[in-house]
């Protein structure tokens, strides 16, 4: 099911702007090519996609009136070299070259503490600036771009196989969400459907995933406020889910298995047993380990009331994933837009207005059951069948486009993907749910102690990855 | 707390038979150890690890390399903080061009005798990103590597054989 799509006016362009601005819309993503921009709305009516003419490579800022679009439009001047007017912040993003001016924090006792791009942990790189007065952090600005890899150039031209390797490793711990967004995109560009089977599996491999991302999480928030067992317990779930993934789809982290036109390999005989002892491990240890986070006040006094993210600077930011959900934004892409086989699926999306790290721990916490829930579901209503049908992505017709929003374990991943007539890749563009995520860290870590900051980092674990592309 | 304390005692450990080394490691490592660096050395080795632009899939599998099934302090190896304190770089990605800074400025940190890790696909020769202006593509176009270790991401076992090779040719008289 492909989203409506208009090439609009200036006026329009600055309409939708806006409307994002009185939050009658939230911003899905910005995106350019030589000659356009493109901008993706969740409306009141549903999720569209915008695309305005850049004479003389100029198109209105969204960013002028909404914050959230600053970091997009930077990008997309430094990746396509088209200049949006009225942004207020002119500085580069992704291309680093040349000295770097931080945003000023002005006051007495203030000093500064420079972290990364190579930090301390086994992470991805990325540069920390943070102005302290004692313990307390004032302004933490983040610079990221580190790891850009250039995926948006190198996508272009590539045939869809390559470019669902490619989507596959925007960021490796949601290689799964993005194949499937990428694998719907290039299908609602196509107007065709994968077998229901494919369907289905793929449903399968999304909520092993979020399962697996979701334990090492809720271990990796314990472990950072040095509460080690509970690391080494969920590192235990964590590899088990991972080896279970292995001997179902032949890969720890399921890469290259979702492609467009199903799956490249079915389950295997012994998938469903495998799965069924996996849930049966979780059910039975899962609950302990809660009891304990939830019973071990030197652990909550660390995670209770640290590093708050306000609900509606969550709305505002249009955040995806735990941290839109942990302060108090209501929003899954399962539901809204939503794809099969949800629609035939039970499960609740939790919600909780806290927004501190004990409300980003709980509600990895709720969908881990709702995960375990939905696995079992979609196993005892596997269709049978193919797997995979061979795409014809060549026409005569001309270019087709597509897009499509996946729940990934972090949020929503959108992708869109264009496709030339003779079938490769014209242009696609992957955005992480990190880029709208990455802002709200600086402003949920303000007023908290240096101290905390792993925590809060990692209670978002945002993909450097993902959002450096 | 106490009963998951207690039947962790009972339990026994999780933690599995170490594999053997990698063979083809072990031939690619013998030129670059030599006699003096493995009297310093003995059999530990301290791991820095640095992203120079992966995914986060071998960052994923790394990590994996500390939890209980493969614990790999057991033998003597260590991720530490800090590259002054590491005799190993372990490095992913197909070095960025805005991490190439970065990564030159961390092994120029790192101690002599030291060794450099490339690990996954991408660390070899840039893998599906090679050919990326924004990419150098493969760690041996910055630094020296001692040893490759394959895979996208190359899973613990293969990470632990291919460091368990780094050890044993570490530490041989």
């Amino acid at each position: 099911m492909n989203w409506p799509h208009s090439i609009v006016t200036r006026d329009d362009w600055e309409q939708a702007g806006e409307r994002l601005r009185r939050e009658e819309a939230s911003l899905l993503g910005l995106w350019g090519e030589p000659g356009f921009a493109h901008m993706a709305l969740v409306e009141p009516e549903g999720c569209v996609v915008l695309s305005c003419a850049c004479q003389g490579n100029r198109y209105p800022s969204i960013g002028r009136v909404h914050p959230p679009a600053i970091r997009l439009e930077r990008a997309m001047r430094d990746l396509v070299g088209l200049e949006a007017e009225g942004l207020p912040d002119p500085r580069p993003w992704l291309r680093h070259d040349g000295a770097y001016a931080f945003l000023p924090a002005e006051g007495e006792s203030l000093h500064q503490i420079p972290v990364g791009p190579v930090h301390a942990g086994i992470i991805e790189p990325g540069h920390f600036r943070f102005t302290a007065n004692g313990e307390t952090v004032v302004r933490l600005e983040a610079r990221l771009g580190y790891v850009h890899k250039g995926v948006d150039a190198l996508l272009a031209g590539a045939s869809l196989e390559r470019a669902a390797m490619l989507a596959g490793r925007v960021s490796g711990d949601s290689t799964v969400a993005y194949a499937l967004a990428f694998s719907q995109a290039v299908e609602a560009a196509l107007a065709l459907s994968p077998p229901p089977r494919a369907v289905w599996l793929r449903a399968l491999a999304a909520e092993l995933e979020r399962l697996a991302n979701h334990f090492g999480d809720i271990g990796a928030v314990c472990n950072d406020a040095a509460f080690a067992i509970m690391h080494a317990r969920f590192g235990l779930l964590r590899e088990q889910v991972l080896r279970t993934a292995d001997a179902c789809f032949g890969h720890r982290l399921m890469m290259d298995r979702v492609v467009p036109g199903g799956m490249r390999c079915d389950l295997s005989p012994d998938g469903k047993a495998l799965i069924t002892s996996l849930l049966a491990l979780v059910r039975k240890q899962f609950p302990e380990l809660v009891e304990i986070y939830d019973n071990t006040a030197s652990l909550k006094d660390r995670t209770v009331d640290t590093g708050i993210l306000s609900p509606a600077l969550a709305r505002q930011f249009a955040a995806g994933g735990y941290v839109g959900r942990a302060s108090g934004r209501k929003f899954d892409a399962r539901r809204t837009p939503g794809y099969a086989p949800y629609d035939r699926l039970h499960f609740d999306v939790p919600v909780v207005q806290a927004g501190d790290v004990n409300a980003r721990v709980w509600i990895r916490i709720q969908e881990v059951t709702q995960s375990a829930a939905l696995i079992e579901q979609i196993l005892g209503q596997l269709p049978s069948g193919p797997v995979f049908e061979p795409v014809d992505s060549r026409a005569a017709t001309g270019p087709r486009s597509g897009i499509a929003l996946v729940e990934g374990f972090r949020g929503d991943v959108l992708a869109w993907v264009r496709i030339g007539a003779d079938g490769q890749v014209e242009r696609c563009h992957l955005r992480d749910p990190s880029w709208f995520q990455w802002p709200l860290l600086e402003a949920a870590i303000e007023g908290n102690i240096v101290a905390d900051f792993p925590l809060c980092n990692k209670s978002f674990n945002c993909s450097y990855s993902g959002h450096d592309l | 707390m106490r009963r998951l304390l207690f039947k962790s005692l009972v339990q026994g450990p999780l933690t599995e038979p170490a594999p053997t080394a990698d063979d083809a490691a072990i031939v690619e490592l013998a030129a670059s150890v030599n006699r003096s660096a493995r009297k310093q050395l003995g059999r530990t080795l301290a791991i820095r690890q640095v992203d120079a632009g992966s995914c986060n899939g071998c960052e994923l599998e790394i990590h994996a390399l500390n939890n209980v099934f493969y614990d790999l302090e057991r033998f003597g190896l260590r991720f530490v903080a800090s590259p002054r304190h590491a005799d190993v770089l372990l490095v992913t990605g197909p070095v960025t061009v805005n991490m190439r800074e970065a990564l030159e400025r961390t092994y120029a940190a790192t101690p002599d005798p030291k060794w450099v890790v490339a690990v996954g696909d991408c660390a070899r020769n840039g893998g599906v990103f090679a050919g990326s202006p924004a990419c150098v593509g493969g760690v041996h176009h910055v630094l020296p590597v001692d040893l490759h270790i394959p895979g996208c991401p190359p899973p613990p076992v293969a990470l632990l054989r291919g460091l368990l090779a780094l050890l044993e040719s570490a530490s041989r008289d």
